[in-house]
This record gives C-alpha cells, sequence and structure tokens, in this order.
C-alpha cells in the first residue's frame, strides 16, 4: 500500500497508463499503424487506410473503455457489499441470464449479428438478477449476501443447463453461443454503446452515492446500523447498481471473467481500503487492464484473434491463485 | 451403528432404482411395457425383445447407476475431506482438465474412443495434480484448496471455450455434448472395464471408512484414536479422484451428482456425516433419472409440437421450430436439477426461518 500523501502520484500514473492503453488499442493488431498517424487520423487528417482501420479500432477501444468501467466498479461493490473477496458480478447470475436470453434470441428469433444481441443480453441479465434478488430476499429480513449469493449459483446453473440443451439440438444457436461465451470486444458499433451507456451511468451514479455506506457496512451490519446507515437502502441500492452495470458489460462483450473480481483487490493492495477510494480506482484500473488484454489477443496469434474474455481469463486465475496462496491475505481468512 | 431410518431410506432408494430401470428398459421408439421387460430380465421373452433390452439398453441403465454411484462416493469423499459442502471434483476444475484433456486429443491426436477416455483421465489427474501443488502448504483441506480450484478451474474453462471456437461446428458440437455429460451412444465395454477398476478402490475405501469418520471429530480427536488425519486425508482424496475419473472416461464430466447427491442423502437420512453407501444410491438414482429425462425430453416435446399443430392448424405457422433429434446429454439435465434442488432448498429454509 503507498502511503496517502503518494496517492495523486499513484492516481496519475494510472490515467497515464489508460492512456498508453487506449493508444495501444487504436495503433495495435493484424493492421499496426504509427502512433502520429493514429494522432493524424482522429484530428480529420490521415490516410484512407488508417481512417479506414480506426472506423473498427475506435468502437472496439470505446467498448473495453466502457465494459471494463462497468465490470470494474461492479466488482468492488459486490465484494464490499458481501463482504466476501471472491464475489464477481457474475454471481447475480448476470452471466447466465444473459446467455440463456441470447440463445433463445438465436434459436427463436434467428439472431445473427452481435450487435443485435445486446438487448436480448441486457434483458436477460436485469431478468435473471431481479430474479436472483427475490428468491434471495423473500421470507423474513433484507436480502442477505449469502442467500443472495446462493440463489444467484443455483438459478444460474439451472439457466446454463438449459441453454447448453438449446444450443446442442440447434447448431446455429451453438455456432453464435461458442463466440459469444468467449467475450470479445470485435464488431461492437458505435450505436449500441451509445445505447447501453444511459443504462451504465446511472449503474456508476448509484455506486458512487453508495460509497461512503459501504465504508460503513465493511465494519459489520450492526456498526453500519449503529452507524446510522440505511442498511436495507443500501443493499438495495447496489443489487441496482451491479445489475445495470454487469448487465451493460455482459451485453456488449459477453462474458468477460476476472475483471470484476481482481480489479479491486488490485485497487485494495495499493490504495487501502476505503472505498471511496477503491470504487474509483477500480473504474480505471479496470479498462486499462481490458484494453492490455484486447491488445495482448490481437498479437498472440496474429493474424488471428484470442477474444479478449480468454486473455483476461489467463491474467486473472494467476492473480486469484497467488491471493489465495498469500498466508495472511485479509478477508479470505473470514471464508475459511 | 445403523440407524433405522437409514436403512429404511437405502431401501426406498434401491426400490427408486429398480423402478427407474425398468421404466428406462421399457421406453423408447421401441416400447415395452414393464412385465414384458421383467419377462426379458428373468431370462424369457420374445427375442427381439431380448435385445432391444439387453443388447441395446442395458449397457445404458446399467452405466447410470454404477457411474452415478461412482460419482455420488466421489463427491461425498470430497466434501468430507475438504468439510466442505459445496466442494466437488466439478467445482475443483477436474471437469474442466478432463474436457481439457479430451478437446486435446480429439484436436491433435484422434477422434477414436479409447484415446479420448484416455486424453480426459490424463487432463483430470493433471488438473488434481496442479492444484494439489499450488493449494499444498497449509494442507489439501479447505478454503485454498477451492481457490485455487476455481482460479484453474475457469482457466482451463476458457482454453476449452478457445479450442471450441477453432474447430469445425460438427465436431465441436460432438465435443460439447461430450463436455457436459452424456450417455448417449454408450457401449458395454467401457462401462464394464469401469465398474472393474472401482471395485479395489471401493474395498480400500471400506478400510478407510472409520478412520474418515474419526476426522469429523476434529483433527486433535481423530490423532488421539490412532489415526493419521494427513495420511487418511490424502488416501480419502486419492480415492475420490479416481472414482470422478472412471466415470469421466467413459461418459465425459457430468456435474453436480458428486456435488449434490452427498447433500440429498444426508438430508434423507438425517444423518450427520455423509455415508458411501447413501451418497452412492442416491447418486445412481439421480444420474438414472436424469438420462432417462435428457434420452426421451427432445421426442416428447416434438410429439407435444405435432399434437398442437394438428388440433390447431393456425398456430402450427407460429411454433418454434422443432428441435433437432439429437438426444440431449444427461448432463445438461443434471445441472439444470441440480440447481433447480438448490432453488428449493433455498426457498425452503427461508420458509423454516421466516
Amino acid at each position: 500500500m503507498i502511503p496517502r500523501n503518494r496517492r495523486p502520484i499513484g492516481a496519475a500514473a494510472l490515467l497515464l497508463g489508460v492512456l498508453i492503453a487506449v493508444a495501444l488499442s487504436l495503433a495495435l493488431g493484424a493492421n499496426p499503424l504509427p502512433l502520429d498517424l493514429v494522432w493524424d487520423t482522429l484530428q480529420g487528417g490521415g490516410t484512407a487506410e488508417s481512417q479506414f482501420v480506426l472506423v473498427t479500432r475506435g468502437p472496439r477501444t470505446l467498448a473495453g473503455i466502457l465494459a471494463g468501467t462497468c465490470l470494474g466498479v461492479a466488482g468492488a461493490l459486490m465484494q464490499a457489499f458481501t463482504r466476501n473477496p471472491l464475489a464477481d458480478p457474475g454471481i447475480l447470475g448476470v452471466n447466465a441470464g444473459a446467455a440463456f436470453a441470447v440463445a433463445l434470441g438465436v434459436a427463436l428469433l434467428g439472431l445473427d449479428h452481435v450487435s443485435a444481441m445486446v438487448w436480448p443480453a441486457f434483458g436477460g441479465a436485469l431478468a435473471v438478477t431481479v430474479a436472483v434478488y427475490l428468491i434471495g430476499s423473500s421470507g423474513r429480513g433484507a436480502a442477505d449476501p449469502v442467500r443472495l449469493t446462493l440463489a444467484g449459483v443455483a438459478l444460474g446453473a439451472v439457466l446454463s443447463g438449459v441453454t447448453t440443451g438449446l444450443t446442442l439440438s440447434n447448431p446455429e444457436a451453438f455456432d453464435a453461443m461458442r463466440g459469444w461465451h468467449a467475450g470479445s470486444l470485435l464488431g461492437r458499433g458505435g450505436e449500441v454503446l451509445l445505447g447501453v451507456l444511459p443504462f451504465a451511468l446511472v449503474g456508476l451514479v448509484v455506486a458512487a452515492l453508495l460509497a461512503p455506506g459501504l465504508n460503513a457496512i465493511a465494519l459489520g451490519e450492526d456498526v453500519a446500523r449503529a452507524q446510522g446507515a440505511d442498511v436495507r437502502l443500501i443493499r438495495l441500492g447496489v443489487v441496482v447498481a451491479v445489475t445495470l452495470l454487469a448487465g451493460s458489460a455482459t451485453a456488449i462483450a459477453g462474458p468477460i471473467s476476472f475483471i470484476g473480481l481482481m480489479v479491486p483487490h488490485a485497487a485494495r493492495w495499493v490504495f487501502g481500503t476505503d472505498q471511496r477510494v477503491i470504487l474509483p480506482v477500480s473504474a480505471v484500473l479496470a479498462p486499462l487492464i481490458v484494453l492490455v488484454s484486447d491488445v495482448l489477443g490481437r498479437l498472440l496469434i496474429a493474424p488471428a484473434e484470442v477474444p479478449v474474455g480468454i486473455v483476461t481469463a489467463f491474467v486473472g486465475a494467476p492473480v486469484l491463485v497467488l491471493l489465495a496462496r498469500r498466508r495472511r491475505s485479509r478477508g479470505l481468512g473470514a471464508l475459511s | 451403528m445403523l440407524r433405522p431410518r437409514v436403512l429404511v431410506v437405502s431401501g426406498i432408494l434401491l426400490a427408486v432404482i429398480c423402478l427407474l430401470a425398468v421404466v428406462a428398459l421399457g421406453s423408447g421408439t421401441y416400447r415395452l411395457a414393464p412385465v414384458e421387460v421383467l419377462e426379458v430380465l428373468r431370462g424369457g421373452g420374445r427375442s427381439m425383445d431380448r435385445t432391444v433390452v439387453l443388447q441395446w439398453r442395458l449397457p445404458r441403465a446399467v452405466a447410470a447407476v454404477a457411474l452415478g454411484a461412482l460419482l455420488g462416493i466421489s463427491g461425498g469423499l470430497f466434501q468430507t475431506v475438504t468439510r466442505n459442502p459445496l466442494a466437488s471434483p466439478d467445482i475443483l476444475g477436474l471437469a474442466n482438465g478432463a474436457f481439457t484433456g479430451m478437446l486435446l486429443t480429439l484436436v491433435l491426436v484422434s477422434a477414436s474412443w479409447p484415446l479420448l477416455s484416455a486424453g480426459a483421465v490424463l487432463g483430470g489427474a493433471a488438473t488434481a495434480l496442479l492444484i494439489w501443488a499450488l493449494a499444498r502448504t497449509g494442507g489439501v483441506q479447505g478454503f485454498r484448496l477451492i481457490v485455487v480450484g476455481i482460479g484453474v478451474s475457469a482457466m482451463l474453462a476458457s482454453l476449452n471455450t478457445w479450442m471450441l471456437l477453432q474447430i469445425e461446428l460438427e465436431t465441436a458440437m460432438f465435443a460439447a455434448a461430450w463436455g457436459a455429460g452424456t450417455l448417449n451412444g454408450l457401449t458395454a465395454p467401457p462401462v464394464l472395464g469401469a465398474v472393474v477398476c472401482a471395485v479395489p478402490l471401493l474395498a480400500v475405501l471400506a478400510v478407510l471408512g472409520p478412520s474418515l469418520r474419526q476426522l469429523d471429530l476434529g483433527d486433535d480427536m481423530a490423532a488421539a484414536s490412532g489415526v493419521r488425519p494427513a495420511r487418511v486425508r490424502s488416501a480419502a482424496l486419492l480415492i475420490a479422484v479416481a472414482l470422478v475419473s472412471l466415470a469421466t472416461a467413459v461418459i465425459g464430466p457430468v456435474s453436480f451428482i458428486a456435488l449434490a447427491a452427498p447433500q440429498i442423502a444426508r438430508r434423507l437420512a438425517r444423518v450427520p456425516h455423509l455415508s458411501p453407501v447413501l451418497s452412492g444410491l442416491t447418486g445412481a438414482m439421480l444420474l438414472l433419472l436424469s438420462d432417462l429425462v435428457a434420452e426421451h425430453l427432445l421426442p416428447l416435446l416434438a410429439g407435444a409440437r405435432e399434437a398442437v399443430a394438428a388440433a390447431l392448424p393456425a398456430l402450427a405457422a407460429h411454433l418454434p421450430a422443432g428441435p433437432a433429434t439429437v438426444p440431449l446429454p444427461a448432463g445438461v439435465v443434471t445441472v439444470s436439477v441440480g440447481g433447480l434442488y438448490l432453488v428449493l432448498t433455498l426457498i425452503q429454509e427461508i420458509r423454516r426461518r421466516a
């Protein structure tokens, strides 16, 4: 953890990192462009070829930033809220719901392009999260995190089984889903991003409003109540924000694993445990990692590509294993 | 110290298994009444009936019972050793590892059945070793094992997704059906092989049984009664991995049976510890039931669709196209049923608390 007075330096380094990642994402790929040509093209100049390349890489980069920010913040919210360092936004059934709806759309309506799958994905994510919340919060008392997690895992399992059955009996759906499942930023047009953007923004605003309350919850719910925090309202807010954010990210890029899980940890290691710091740091660090992973995916087996979701799993899984192997990993002990 | 309830539950489970087996042996396009099935099993019946029941359907039913039992026992061992009700070989990444091994064999070597099985077992074993090596310091017990398992498992899952993207659609669908766990197209020899290999493992388990139950009391108590906790645990884990590998080699990574069977058995019998016999019986029943549903669900749906279309011709054009006639993999059903079971348990628990 860096000392408090060095935090501005850390923040500046992060922003610089994002700028570099954006530049790399615009410049590198099957058809690399020199950085000065990228700059010229962005200002309206450049060659016909460079303009053509940036028309595809521009939205792709924006998609990476938007999906990354959403996942990072959603992950930080989930971990603070469940006080479970292994909580991932996918736990609330977001990915399973989105996948199920996309598979239905492909099998029954014949959707055949990624941009047409955005809305089913978003709708499925929202519907399933609401169902998980209803199951988890029925009965006496508000939805407690353990119940929500279990409900998410259970409902997710049911849906993933049905999705697999659906795709295995329908070759077109199978073909579409095996691509969607990998998580990719390829071919997401600007209009798709604009459509999802309002939902993501609402989610980010709600998340920002929740940060002080989450600090109180981190000390335990009784302490939070004693401090005057409205635990019930905070819980509802977290579920709404996570649904909007994770739903947006999944709608844009499909399931991108491990970003929501590992980014908040990195933020905590470097900047301490204050949620008012972790949330914004996650919001910046996550797109950085998504963009770098996407660029790596383009370069690894060029001219072919590895989808970004697969690169993030290969970056993220070792982080998780390291985390589990650290002797005194804070918070992990609470679960053992 | 067998309680009467345990005996009764075991008896009921056995009866249900026999009932389901008779149904499974009789159903399909060539339908047989239960009486006719029993007639064949007693050595009589027409020769056509004998062929259908004994040669076509019996291997599949036997496989479901035997391998379901292995999965249930294996899951119970995992949960006893890790003392975590959510521990199961699938969560620990063995299923994904086996699938990776199978896919690598399919892509790099050949598509022949024995080789694919060998690839799957090697993949599962390599994954188990990797997870064990990474989680070893501090003992195999508990939380770290599960977290490392989740990490490695997720990485292998995305590797599998990527490999599925690289191969032909038809090959990928075949692989994905195997990856979900399926009894479709099963023949007798691999089933027999798995059962023969499992017998010595189960014998060792029977010897280990009392020491394992001591572990439930805590390591110190167990050590005081002359058990060596670390050694017993490693042996149990080894047997569990071997059992699940045997099942996976034959039918692919069928999920949720190993996870759910021990817990369902424990609730049915109301015993504090996980009994291998009960877990095995429950696992056998679950897999038999799931496979029955998987085999006949789509034909039933297609039949229902035709019936509706015939009754209401105006609706016919609006009905979703009937799915292809490929039977579903059993693993698809086990996941859904297992998930549903979890949801119901959850709702029940909430009701009780309210």
